[in-house]
């Protein structure tokens, strides 16, 4: 019955947590910049109007992409919700970034390749934090799997810091927030346009939106998770952490590419080895 | 109706934006509906730059022998149900270039035009309200419904004739 339910919330609840967390950001952003900005639900309005609209597509192998970029997303979060192999879960988020990568290359436009390149670059930058993090959970747990994290006697944060810190910094990569968001933005329209959604359009857009919501719940999700057995702490602790990316997007330029991977790979990545190393001394030590 | 499926496609058009051979005043007050002043995101409005991901496709400006081509290509990235809003008074009939050896005239000689905002430029406001028409087109073709193309309001502007024309128009 609680796999159920686990599986239920995952599914079903957590692209609606998803989408309200996008429709807050746009109002929250609309007020940052002064303006009053769209309604809560204006991503649903979104979803409905690109579901509606007709499909245009370039190949057959970019709409395939989109359905197992969509269907590696839900499976990582399955993964993660009914406290399964978290090694799996990362080589599945890993593949469902890469099936847009493909499905971008997989089109002759320009922009859209660019887009392509620098999200690889951005797979480059936080996924050294990942890895990392899933190799600290592990030296804590004594176990790959996400349902160990559960059985801990005292939360994930008070081991990890600095991992949890390196992992606000990927946090802001993954969520397409300045000054990371080069690969696809709102906002660089002479730059890539659109970058790696650029030839979709209409449901296969929505599809891609649909993942996004369930990306958003999975990394705030992982945030929450730090602090699991206090889960009102963790919810909280989640939707500070997204407030503070909004407004690191609004005060933040879209920097270079070869900045982020710079950036990523000197301070938060060190900070992660640092935290590794000190836990594995304590380990070794039979601390 | 509050609603249905063609309402709440009303509520998030998208529009790209495209420079046919204007002057920049009806782009740059374009812009300024973006702004917080006036905001169109209020009304779910993205400027997007990619025509396949817009429901309302802006142009300024008026058409020449170069870029017709060009215009009509942007057009035809559109998926349905779409709509053409021309700002300006270049769109309607090539405004102060009307009859310059390169301008063919108005949007509507290349591409069906849906709405015509007049002014030169048009304010912001009039945009604005030039849009909401826009949205209400495409709720209609949505639903499958027709929709007439639209009408350009004739107003002809003639110098005052006569010896005493301009005591008369002073009096």
């Amino acid at each position: 019955m609680g796999t159920v339910m686990a599986l239920f919330f995952v599914v079903v609840v957590a692209p609606l947590v998803g989408l309200v967390l996008n429709g807050a950001d746009r109002v929250v952003t609309a007020r940052l910049q002064g303006r009053v900005g769209p309604p809560l639900l204006q991503p649903l309005y979104d979803l409905v109007k690109l579901w509606r609209k007709e499909p245009l597509v370039v190949n057959r192998v970019q709409i395939g992409y989109v359905y197992l970029h969509l269907a590696f997303m839900v499976m990582t979060l399955v993964l993660l919700a009914l406290g399964g192999d978290m090694v799996l879960a990362l080589f599945a988020h890993a593949f469902s970034a890469l099936s847009l990568v493909i499905g971008a290359s997989s089109v002759r436009s320009p922009f859209s390749r660019i887009g392509a390149q620098r999200k690889i670059m951005q797979m480059l930058a936080y996924e050294p934090v990942f890895i990392l993090l899933v190799v600290g959970i592990y030296l804590r747990t004594g176990s790959f799997m996400a349902s160990a994290v559960g059985r801990l006697d005292a939360p994930l944060i008070v081991s990890l810091p600095l991992v949890f810190l390196a992992y606000l910094v990927a946090l802001e990569i993954k969520l397409e927030k300045s000054p990371f968001d080069v690969a696809t933005s709102h906002h660089a329209h002479q730059e890539l346009v659109k970058g790696v959604t650029l030839e979709y359009a209409g449901p296969y857009l929505a599809l891609i939106e649909v993942a996004h919501f369930y990306e958003t719940f999975l990394l705030l999700g992982i945030v929450a998770a730090f602090f699991v057995r206090q889960i009102w702490l963790g919810v909280g602790v989640a939707l500070v952490v997204y407030a503070g990316a909004i407004v690191v997007d609004n005060v933040c330029a879209r920097l270079r590419t070869t900045w982020m991977v710079r950036c990523l790979w000197t301070v938060p990545v060190m900070l992660a080895v640092c935290n590794i190393i000190w836990l594995y001394v304590r380990r070794t030590q039979g601390g | 109706m509050a609603w249905s499926v063609h309402e709440l496609l009303g509520r998030s058009p998208w529009f790209v934006h495209y420079n046919c051979n204007s002057c920049n005043g009806c782009d740059i007050e374009l812009l300024a509906c973006l702004t917080p002043l006036y905001d169109v995101e209020r009304f779910g409005m993205l400027h997007v730059g990619n025509p396949k991901h817009a429901d309302i496709l802006v142009v300024t400006g008026s058409v020449n022998h170069r870029n017709a081509r060009v215009l009509q290509n942007v057009y035809a990235q559109l998926p349905t149900p779409h709509v053409v809003v021309g700002l300006g008074v270049c769109t309607s009939s090539g405004g102060v270039f009307a009859g310059s050896y390169n301008v063919l005239g108005g949007v509507d000689k290349v591409i069906p035009v849906d709405v015509f905002v007049p002014g030169c430029p048009p304010r912001p406001e009039a945009m604005m309200d030039g849009f909401l028409r826009a949205v209400e087109i495409l709720k209609r073709k949505s639903a499958g419904l027709p929709s007439a193309p639209a009408e350009k309001e004739v107003i002809t502007v003639a110098p005052p004739s006569g010896p005493h024309a301009e005591e008369s128009d002073a009096a």
